[in-house]
């Protein structure tokens, strides 16, 4: 029998752990009742945050993929149209994130990369859902709703980020 | 202790709601489908035509022709000797109470629904 190794890095160890963590979370809301399918505050993304801020831009890729599959794979939504609606808008996010991520904190912080972020996640869904998922419907007349709930998830997920990345900079120093 | 939000927070926090608000105003605040295009030469009404009809009116002015388009329950300027060209851009209308006006050739068009909102063109 062939003896085969990955090298695990510590960081792969790390952004595992992470995916996990943003995998649970994914799991934990899905629990929650909503009125309207696809609508929920996407707690998952503050994981992408942190990454994001702490690791960069690939490993944010790597952690948010991750979460995406395996999150699916659990919840049993792999390939369904729920799957490909989670990836439209992940790409998005990570499409205006890698256009932000650049500004320096003292000009940009967490609140502003996680309400862009999930603006654009909207728009993409709304996008996906118009052209393919229901084009009949006249879903751009419900895009306000739609909006508005991402501004508010936006704000909060990353008040959240921006406090918790704070408290483990301030446990670093 | 530094501000939660920074400048950049702040900035995006505003857009965002004003995208939001606008979308809220597009969408919800004036829904009122159009029912007939009311166009207005120098003060005077040219046509008053249901939505329904599919035409090209030709509506003529001191500067020349302007061209307007009635389709799919919409309407538009096609093209206008106006030197801005701001009606031609405003693209297609078709709320109760949307206006699209070619100043220079002295023409409006309107689209009017059942029970006429209020505007600015009222006071």
């Amino acid at each position: 029998m062939t003896a085969w190794t990955i090298d695990v890095t510590e960081q792969d160890a790390n952004l595992a752990w992470m995916a996990a963590l943003a995998v649970s979370l994914m799991w934990a809301e899905s629990a929650l009742p909503s009125p309207i399918p696809g609508i929920k505050p996407g707690l998952a993304n503050i994981v992408t945050l942190l990454v994001l801020r702490r690791h960069g831009l690939m490993p944010a890729v790597w952690v948010s993929g991750l979460r995406i599959v395996a999150g699916s794979l659990l919840l049993g939504s792999f390939l369904t149209p729920g799957f490909v609606l989670s990836c439209a808008g992940a790409s998005a996010s990570l499409l205006m994130l890698t256009m932000l991520y650049r500004i320096p904190k003292r000009w940009l912080g967490m609140t502003g990369l996680s309400i862009a972020a999930a603006f654009s996640h909207t728009a993409a869904q709304l996008t996906v859902v118009s052209f393919w998922l229901m084009p009949q419907t006249p879903v751009w007349a419900l895009s306000p709703l739609f909006f508005a709930l991402a501004w508010l998830a936006g704000l909060v997920n990353g008040i959240l980020a921006e406090r918790w990345w704070r408290e483990e900079h301030l446990a670093d120093a | 202790m530094n501000p939660l939000l920074r400048a950049g927070d702040w900035l995006i926090l505003l857009a965002s709601i004003s995208v939001v608000a606008t979308l809220m105003l597009h969408y919800w605040w004036q829904t009122t489908p159009g029912e007939r295009l009311l166009i207005h030469q120098n003060g005077a009404v040219f046509l008053n035509a249901p939505l329904t009809q599919n035409r090209i009116i030709d509506v003529p002015g001191p500067l020349g022709i302007t061209r307007i388009e009635l389709k799919n329950r919409q309407a538009r300027v096609l093209s206008d000797p106006g030197p801005r060209q701001l009606c031609v851009r405003q693209g297609w209308i078709t709320h109760a109470g949307d206006v699209a006006i070619c100043l220079p050739n002295r023409i409006s068009l309107e689209i009017t629904g059942t029970t006429r909102p209020y505007d600015s063109l009222d006071y």
